[in-house]
């Protein structure tokens, strides 16, 4: 049975890796449940406008952006900065976990809408 | 129109390399056309559904529904692509030596040219939802045309197919004894690239809040968002902050399929030599 495709026992180092990898994201995973929900704010977007179009967070924590979009049509919450993209449906919502930043400025913008809806999550 | 078509390009600039890759992959496999065609209406009717329910589907697990989804699928590419590679690492060597001698198109049928073609359907599932969220914004806005909407997605989609042709032509031009080594490659960076990606929609939808400070930034050197970056985030997945859980991801893609493919090719070596003994002595 040489031609056979793939004969698991054959490759038990491999097979043994990815499992450890598997096994390791799937720790990540539960810890990261595990861990409390980081502090929030709230975000609306409105005519295609942000409010607040500024946000202060502290730097180097995580923080999660709730986001309310009050418009009938979908929007991305987008930030190439902050490095998060995410479509917000028409009167719909959804969270947004940030990674921890440096302090400093991160625009944000809504990709479908960019002339109007344009924001910044300040870090400090 | 023209800012329909701008981001409409924007958006199938991924998919489009995507199929250019896979296509240079699969070259000389019969039927490959009608499984990569498939692949793409797949991504395209999917594209229709994800954006129809995407709230739905962001409501189904506390607002981040929309970030399990993407992490799920690009893993699943991620998978697919290791799968190629892995299956090419047995018979590629055979597939390149008949190429040569017999010309391109008598390469057996059997390979894994699905796997690729669904990892096409994905690249266009995801990119084409945000283009149909688009451009029915702009719709229903009003102000622009139903035609010049339709006029600029059609003028972006073409450039995406204009990616897809550069992309698999220049593939071409390498010759074909070191074409599929080429191929192996850029389908591991993929793979690689899409793992790191999946990251950063884990922690995105906070079900991954470990290692998540950036490492390094080299925003300075190629930012991006520009052009060539996005470019260079489709291709080999690079990211000017990553941080170090997608830094772990990307390392472990490259380390899984190269080790996975070297084991096969190695057993498959010593199982071809064992043949070769057999029909000699015995």
């Amino acid at each position: 049975m040489s031609k056979t495709l793939l004969s698991f026992r054959e490759l038990p180092r491999g097979l043994q890796s990815a499992a450890l990898l598997s096994v390791c994201l799937a720790a990540f995973a539960a810890f990261a449940a595990w861990a409390e929900d980081p502090p929030g704010v709230e975000l609306r977007i409105e005519n295609h406008r942000f409010t607040p179009a500024e946000i202060v967070v502290p730097a180097h924590r995580p923080v999660v952006i709730h986001i309310k979009n009050l418009d009938a049509t979908a929007e991305e919450f987008d930030s190439s900065a902050l490095k998060v993209e995410k479509v917000i449906a028409g009167h719909g919502e959804g969270s947004v976990h940030l990674r921890p930043l440096a302090p400093g400025r991160y625009p944000f913008k809504g990709e479908y809408h960019e002339a109007t809806a344009q924001g910044v999550v300040v870090a400090k | 129109m023209l800012g329909a078509a701008v981001i409409t390009f924007r958006e199938v600039i991924e998919a489009g390399l995507i199929v250019g890759i896979v296509l240079a992959a699969s070259h000389g496999v019969v039927g490959r056309g009608r499984v990569v065609s498939a692949g793409i209406a797949l991504g395209v009717l999917g594209a229709a559904l994800l954006a129809a329910f995407a709230d739905q589907l962001n409501a189904a697990f506390v607002g981040s529904g929309q970030e399990l989804f993407q992490a799920a699928i690009l893993l699943a590419a991620v998978v697919m692509l290791a799968w190629h590679n892995i299956w090419m690492a047995s018979h590629g060597r055979a597939m390149a030596r008949e190429m040569r001698a017999l010309g391109t198109d008598v390469s057996e049928g059997r390979r894994p040219v699905r796997m690729l073609g669904m990892v096409v359907g994905i690249a266009v599932l995801r990119e084409g939802s945000e283009v149909v969220l688009f451009l029915y914004g702009i719709a229903a806005a009003g102000g622009v045309s139903g035609l010049g909407i339709l006029g600029g997605g059609v003028i972006g989609l073409a450039g995406g197919v204009l990616v897809a042709a550069l992309m698999y032509r220049g593939l071409l031009a390498i010759p074909a004894g070191r074409l599929f080594a080429v191929t192996g490659w850029l389908i591991t960076l993929l793979a690689a690239g899409m793992a790191s990606q999946a990251v950063v929609f884990l922690q995105q939808g906070g079900y991954a809040a470990i290692l998540a400070e950036p490492l390094w930034d080299t925003r300075w050197l190629l930012a991006e968002d520009s052009i060539l970056g996005r470019l260079a985030h489709t291709l080999v997945g690079y990211t000017d902050q990553p941080d170090g859980l997608q830094l772990l991801a990307y390392g472990a893609t490259i380390l899984a399929i190269t080790m996975l493919a070297r084991t096969v090719r190695a057993s498959h070596q010593r199982a071809q030599a064992r043949l070769a003994a057999e029909s000699r002595f015995g």
